[in-house]
């Protein structure tokens, strides 16, 4: 494996499982959007940092996008706070004014005479084959304090993602918990920039985590699940993007996670498309099944011998137009017999099966007392 | 566990949204042991009262007493149930896990629950009837029992003062009686019990003293002498249709 290959599979690994991982607070705290935000928030300090240091210098610029994206969430808080906007409204402000501002930004920069090519508007899209050794150095480091933070501070985090008005009862200080958990966000977001890019950062913070919900009920699991989606959309975008090297990383990689978010959201088990209406079709089935066995059951108190067969005309006639369908899988069963006239009638195990359905809709009572009676 | 201070002492308290009183200087002194129902019309200043003497929001005025200290001296003494729809019970988590979330407080930073806090938890559980469901999934629950998951989750705090806020609102019967039946058994132990209610028709069954509010104290007291006609049209402006 090349030595560069190395580096670009480790950064989209560590990016990926990071801001993965930390996304799904973001998303369990309704806060989607303000990973997108701070992603776009970022770009014009990663152009000021340039400016500033007039280097190309990995430390100083994630410094740079750290402190803007930071400012970014400050000011979506406070006026949060101070007025009655709403918040989706101010969140597409501060995206766009910020952004707004760091293009301006970059086409200054990219028209400075003095300016080295500054390969600058990778940061729009993202190029993973840029990444340096220097740069990976940057991201573990950073990517390893939020990672240790997460783990320090779970349960606090836990807690305040789902409850923080019980929270603050049990005395945490909510609003301090609340700001080290989007500090830690915006420094998730910040490690991916050069990789993925502002403009489509947010969707590997909030993809991995709505991906990672459909297939589990603990939070333990989940964000574990998320920072692994996250690393496999990274690998596989830069690993792509690299052989198409016309195509800048970040769309390969959130289309790749693409592909991973609908295939769990049809076929999770637990919560898929899928599945849900395969358990409603089964659900379905199945009571289809009990209401011809109790509607035979009916039928035959007329009679002296509860096996007596009908005419599926008859059960027809009460409006079951899928009579003929459930009838078939009762045969299966052994729960029903079909006879020479093509009458249908109860099986002696039907007649119990059917007594026993009889007795759980209508009460035992009542069934002793009015057999025939519905 | 009598001490010569009150359970919950109010003086003078005011708190205002934008310059509008919310609650109006109020005060109240709640003596220990008692089983006490704030009641009032919509918009009276029920939760804010529970907000503020739980330090969750800041009054314009007026000071606080939990067994004659402040509330972040005494916040281990007290146990606080939120109104249910408060939380996303979408989030990834199962019954244990919140009611052992009642344990983090005595926990303190970076320790993780061990052992005994599950054996508390599911003692807890088990007083408010739901141990079969303690590994079940919270998206699973229906209304009341999400409401008993609460109160759990307060009384494995082991709390001396309990707040709670509305903890009937869409409940079944069976929910309600078995929150009636803890709330009681509480209140026999000697533990002081603040319950944020707004069913007129039970007051006098569940509940021993009642604080007739309407932004500003009505009255307060033992449920019969609060709840007379005369204070009930002061408090609903004669639109109750409640019969004594």
């Amino acid at each position: 494996m090349s030595y560069t290959l190395t580096i670009v599979i480790l950064g989209t690994i560590l990016l990926g499982s990071v801001a993965g991982a930390l996304g799904c607070f973001a998303v369990l705290r309704k806060q989607s959007l303000l990973g997108d935000a701070i992603a776009h928030a970022a770009l014009p300090g990663i152009c000021i940092a340039f400016l500033i240091t007039g280097a190309k210098h990995s430390t100083m610029l994630v410094l740079g996008a750290i402190i803007v994206g930071w400012l970014g969430a400050i000011i979506l808080s406070i006026v949060t706070q101070q007025t009655t906007l709403k918040k989706d409204a101010i969140l597409g402000i501060i995206l766009s004014v910020f952004f707004g501002f760091g293009l301006v930004l970059l086409t200054y920069i990219q028209r400075l005479a003095t300016s080295q090519k500054s390969g600058l508007n990778q940061y729009l899209f993202g190029s993973a084959s840029t990444l340096l050794k220097a740069d990976l150095w940057v991201m573990g480091v950073l990517g390893s304090i939020v990672v240790i933070m997460m783990i320090l501070f779970w349960k606090e985090f836990k807690l305040i993602s789902f409850d923080t008005a019980y929270a603050s009862s049990l005395g945490y200080r909510v609003k301090t918990l609340e700001t080290v958990l989007t500090m830690l966000i915006v420094v998730a977001i910040v490690i991916g920039l050069q990789t993925v890019g502002v403009v489509l950062m947010s969707a590997l913070v909030i993809a991995p985590a709505v991906a990672a919900r459909q297939w589990t009920d603990r939070l333990s699991v989940m964000v574990i699940l998320a920072g692994f989606f996250g690393s496999i959309s990274g690998v596989m975008g830069a690993l792509l993007s690299s052989f198409f090297y016309q195509i800048p990383t970040g769309p390969v990689i959130v289309v790749v996670m693409s592909i991973i978010v609908i295939i769990s959201l049809f076929l999770s088990p637990l919560r898929g498309i899928v599945w849900e209406k395969v358990r409603q079709y089964r659900n379905r089935k199945l009571i289809y099944q009990k209401k011809s066995l109790y509607q035979l059951w009916l039928l035959a108190q007329n009679h002296d011998d509860l096996t007596y067969a009908h005419s599926i005309t008859t059960l027809e006639a009460l409006g079951f137009h899928w009579a003929l369908a459930s009838l078939q899988q009762l045969v299966q069963k052994g729960l029903v017999y079909k006879n020479k006239q093509g009458h249908w009638g109860l099986t002696q195990q039907g007649v119990t099966e059917a007594q026993r359905v009889a007795v759980a809709w209508r009460g035992e009572e009542l069934v002793k007392e009015r057999p025939d009676y519905d | 566990m009598t001490t010569q201070f009150p359970a919950i002492e109010v003086r003078d308290l005011t708190v205002a949204y934008r310059e509008i009183p919310v609650l109006w200087d109020i005060d109240i002194e709640v003596p220990e042991g008692i089983l006490l129902a704030i009641v009032g019309p919509n918009g009276a200043g029920k939760t804010t009262l529970l907000k503020a003497i739980l330090g969750m929001l800041k009054p314009a005025a007026g000071d606080i007493l939990i067994k004659g200290k402040s509330y972040p001296e005494q916040r281990k003494l007290v146990g606080y149930v939120p109104q249910r729809g408060s939380v996303d019970w979408d989030f990834p988590t199962s019954v244990l896990d919140v009611v052992l979330m009642g344990r983090y407080g005595q926990l303190g930073w970076f320790n993780r629950p061990g052992k005994t806090d599950e054996r508390l938890a599911i003692d807890a559980l088990k007083q408010v009837g739901m141990a079969d469901l303690s590994c079940r999934q919270i998206n699973q629950l229906s209304g009341g029992q999400q409401q008993r998951v609460f109160l759990a989750r307060a009384l494995v705090q082991a709390a001396d003062i309990y707040f709670m806020d509305e903890p009937f609102v869409g409940v079944d019967a069976v929910t309600e009686t078995a929150i009636v039946t803890v709330l009681k058994s509480l209140r026999d132990q000697g533990k002081t019990v603040v319950v944020v209610h707004h069913d007129l028709q039970t007051l006098a069954d569940y509940f021993d003293w009642g604080l007739l509010l309407n932004v500003r104290k009505i009255a307060m007291g033992p449920i019969k002498e609060v709840i007379t006609t005369d204070n009930l049209k002061l408090a609903y402006g004669g639109r109750t249709a409640y019969i004594s």
